[in-house]
C-alpha cells in the first residue's frame, strides 16, 4: 500500500471508513418547537461523538458556523472535549473555516487536540458557504478565495515543517517560526472541504490535497464526475490520485423502513433548511432520496448498505461521512441511528470493502 | 394567498402606473388575496454581493424576505436599451437561484416603443425559467400612447390587466392544490 495514503490515516486494506459528522446546528425540533439549551446541544454532541466511539464508527466531526441557530463556534474546544471523552475515533472538523482563522492558531489548537486524543486530529478546512463570518472576524469578503488559497497553503506548511520561513498577504510574516506543540506523529491530515461543485474539487486536485465533498442531494453518478474532475486535475499537477483520499458527506438516516425514514428525517431537513438557509427541502427531491442510484442514504439498513456499496464502486472512495442530526433530531432517534450502523451497516460495508 | 406587486424601476412613472390598476383590479376581484407593493423607486436597495437572501438589513432584507414570502408576484418593468432595467436584474441576483420555485409569476410590461415587444419573452421569461417561477405565459405590454398624465386610456388595456390578475390567482389556486394533492401522497 502507498505511504501517503497512510500518511493520511487511511488503510484501504480495511475497507471503507464509516463517519458522522454535525454542523453543531441547534434548531428547534419542528415537531414540538422546542429547543433544547446551547449547552444541552453541546453535551448532546459530546455523547452522540462517545456513542460514535463506542459502536466502533471510525470517525467524528464538527462544523464552525458563525450564524445563527448554531453552537459549535468554537469546534475546537468541543473537539478537544470529545478527544477526552473517546477512546478510538478519530475527530475532525467539518469544517474548519480557514480563510477567516489564523492558521498557526487552527495548528496549535488541532496539534493540541491531537495529544489530548492520543494521535487521532485532523483538519478539514474549508471557505465558508455563508459569509457572514467575514463581517464578524474582519475580514472582506472580496478577499474570498484568495484568504483560503493563502492559509490554507500555509496551514500545510506548518504541518510538513517544523520551522517556518513564511510571508503573504494576509498575515504577519513568519521567521523561523516553530509552531507547537507538534501533534503525536510529526503531522495531522489535513483535507480540503469541497461543496459538491466541480470547480471546488478541481481546485483541492491543484492543490494535491485530500477531498472531503460534502454533497445534498441528487444522483451519486452526478459526483462521480466531481470526483474524477479532482483526481484528473491532481494528475494535471503531478500527484498520484492514488494516494489521494476522498471522503463523501451527505444526509443519512436509517430506520426499519424506507418509508419510516423519510418520515422521521423530513420535518428536520425541510423546518431546518427554511431557518438556517431560508428555503425549505422539496418533498419531491426528498422522495427521491431513497432511489438506490440517489446519493442520499436514507433507507432500511439493508438499503442503506448497498448504496453505500454501489457509491463505493463508483467514487472509488475511503471515507463515508453520515449528517444525521440536522434540524433538532431528538437525541434518542440518534441513539437508534448509531445502534443500527453499529450493529449491521458498519460491519456489512467492511466485509465487502476490505481489501484481502 | 401572498401576492407582490413588484415595481421594477427607479425612472419614470409608466410601471408604476399600470401596477397601480393591477392591484386595485386584485383587490376588487380577490378581497382576499394579501397584496405588497413594492416599487423599487422607493427603496434603497443594494446591489447583490453574494451573500444568503436572509442575511441583508434595511430595506433590502426587507425586499427579498418579502418576495420570498410571497405565493405570487406580478413583476411590472419598463425596457430600457432593448432589455430589463438594472435595479430589477439585481432583484433576481439577491435572490437563490430557484427563489420561484413553487410561486407563480406574472409580467407586465411598459415601453416607449412597440419594437420592445418581445424583450420580456427573450430575456425576462429565460431568468425566470431558470428560477423555477411558474409562469403567465401572457404578458401585459403597455406602450407610451396608452398613458396619459398617469393614467391608462386604452380599454384594452384595462381588459388585458384584468385578464393578467385573473390569470395569476387562477394558477396560483391551481399550483398550490396540484402541490397539496401531490405532497399528500407521500405518506411522510
Amino acid at each position: 500500500m502507498n505511504n501517503l495514503m497512510e500518511k493520511y490515516g487511511i488503510n484501504p486494506r480495511d475497507g471503507i471508513e464509516f463517519g458522522i459528522y454535525t454542523l453543531g446546528d441547534h434548531l428547534p425540533n419542528p415537531i414540538t418547537g422546542e429547543r433544547i439549551s446551547a449547552e444541552e446541544r453541546i453535551h448532546e454532541i459530546i455523547d452522540y461523538a462517545k456513542l460514535a466511539d463506542q459502536a466502533g464508527i471510525d470517525f467524528f466531526s464538527v462544523g464552525e458556523s458563525h450564524q445563527e441557530y448554531f453552537a459549535t463556534q468554537a469546534h475546537a474546544v468541543v473537539l478537544s472535549a470529545i478527544a477526552q471523552a473517546t477512546e478510538n475515533i478519530k475527530i475532525a472538523s467539518s469544517s474548519t473555516i480557514i480563510s477567516t482563522s489564523d492558521p498557526v492558531r487552527v495548528y496549535e489548537n488541532f496539534a493540541t487536540i491531537d495529544l489530548i486524543s492520543k494521535g487521532r486530529a485532523e483538519i478539514v478546512a474549508g471557505r465558508a458557504s455563508r459569509i457572514g463570518l467575514f463581517d464578524l472576524l474582519g475580514y472582506d469578503v472580496r478577499d474570498y478565495e484568495a484568504l483560503f488559497e493563502e492559509k490554507f497553503d500555509l496551514l500545510r506548511k506548518i504541518n510538513e515543517e517544523e520551522v517556518v520561513n513564511w510571508s503573504g498577504e494576509f498575515r504577519a510574516p513568519l521567521k523561523n517560526a516553530k509552531v507547537l506543540p507538534r501533534p503525536r506523529n510529526g503531522s495531522i491530515p489535513i483535507w480540503r472541504a469541497v461543496g459538491g461543485t466541480r470547480a471546488s474539487a478541481i481546485k483541492a486536485g491543484f492543490a494535491g490535497a485530500p477531498m472531503f465533498m460534502a454533497h445534498l442531494g441528487g444522483p451519486a453518478s452526478m459526483f462521480k464526475g466531481t470526483i474524477e474532475a479532482y483526481r484528473e486535475a491532481a494528475r494535471s499537477k503531478g500527484f498520484d490520485p492514488a494516494e489521494l483520499p476522498v471522503a463523501t458527506a451527505g444526509f443519512f438516516y436509517a430506520a426499519e423502513t424506507s418509508q419510516q425514514a423519510l418520515k422521521d428525517m423530513y420535518p428536520h431537513i425541510n423546518e431546518g433548511m427554511k431557518r438556517t438557509n431560508g428555503q425549505g427541502f422539496p418533498k419531491q427531491h426528498f422522495a427521491q432520496g431513497i432511489d438506490p442510484h440517489n446519493v442520499m442514504n436514507i433507507g432500511s439498513p439493508q438499503e442503506i448498505i448497498e448504496k453505500i456499496l454501489y457509491q463505493h464502486e463508483l467514487f472509488g472512495h475511503q471515507r463515508y461521512i453520515a449528517q444525521i442530526d440536522f434540524g433538532g433530531v431528538p437525541f434518542d432517534r440518534l441513539q437508534k441511528n448509531i445502534e443500527l450502523i453499529g450493529t449491521e451497516i458498519l460491519p456489512a460495508i467492511k466485509k465487502y470493502t476490505a481489501k484481502k | 394567498m401572498k401576492i407582490v406587486g413588484l415595481s421594477g424601476s427607479k425612472v419614470g412613472s409608466k410601471t408604476r402606473t399600470a401596477m397601480n390598476y393591477t392591484v386595485k383590479s386584485l383587490a376588487e376581484k380577490y378581497p382576499d388575496t394579501e397584496v405588497t407593493v413594492i416599487d423599487l423607486a422607493e427603496y434603497d436597495v443594494q446591489f447583490s454581493d453574494g451573500r444568503n437572501y436572509m442575511e441583508y438589513e434595511g430595506d433590502t432584507g426587507f425586499v427579498t424576505q418579502t418576495i420570498m414570502e410571497a405565493d405570487a408576484i406580478i413583476i411590472g418593468t419598463p425596457i430600457f436599451q432593448a432589455s430589463i432595467p438594472a435595479t430589477l436584474k439585481n432583484i433576481f441576483d439577491l435572490l437563490p437561484v430557484d427563489a420561484f420555485r413553487d410561486k407563480v409569476v406574472s409580467m407586465l410590461v411598459t415601453a416607449g416603443s412597440a419594437k420592445h415587444y418581445l424583450i420580456a419573452e427573450q430575456q425576462l421569461k429565460p431568468i425566470l425559467a431558470y428560477m423555477k417561477a411558474q409562469m403567465v405565459q401572457t404578458y401585459v405590454f403597455i406602450e407610451e400612447e396608452d398613458f396619459y398624465r398617469k393614467e391608462i386610456i386604452n380599454d384594452d388595456v384595462f381588459f388585458r390587466i384584468e385578464r393578467l390578475v385573473e390569470d395569476t390567482v387562477v394558477l396560483t389556486e391551481t399550483f398550490t392544490k396540484i402541490r397539496e394533492e401531490k405532497e399528500a401522497q407521500y405518506d411522510f
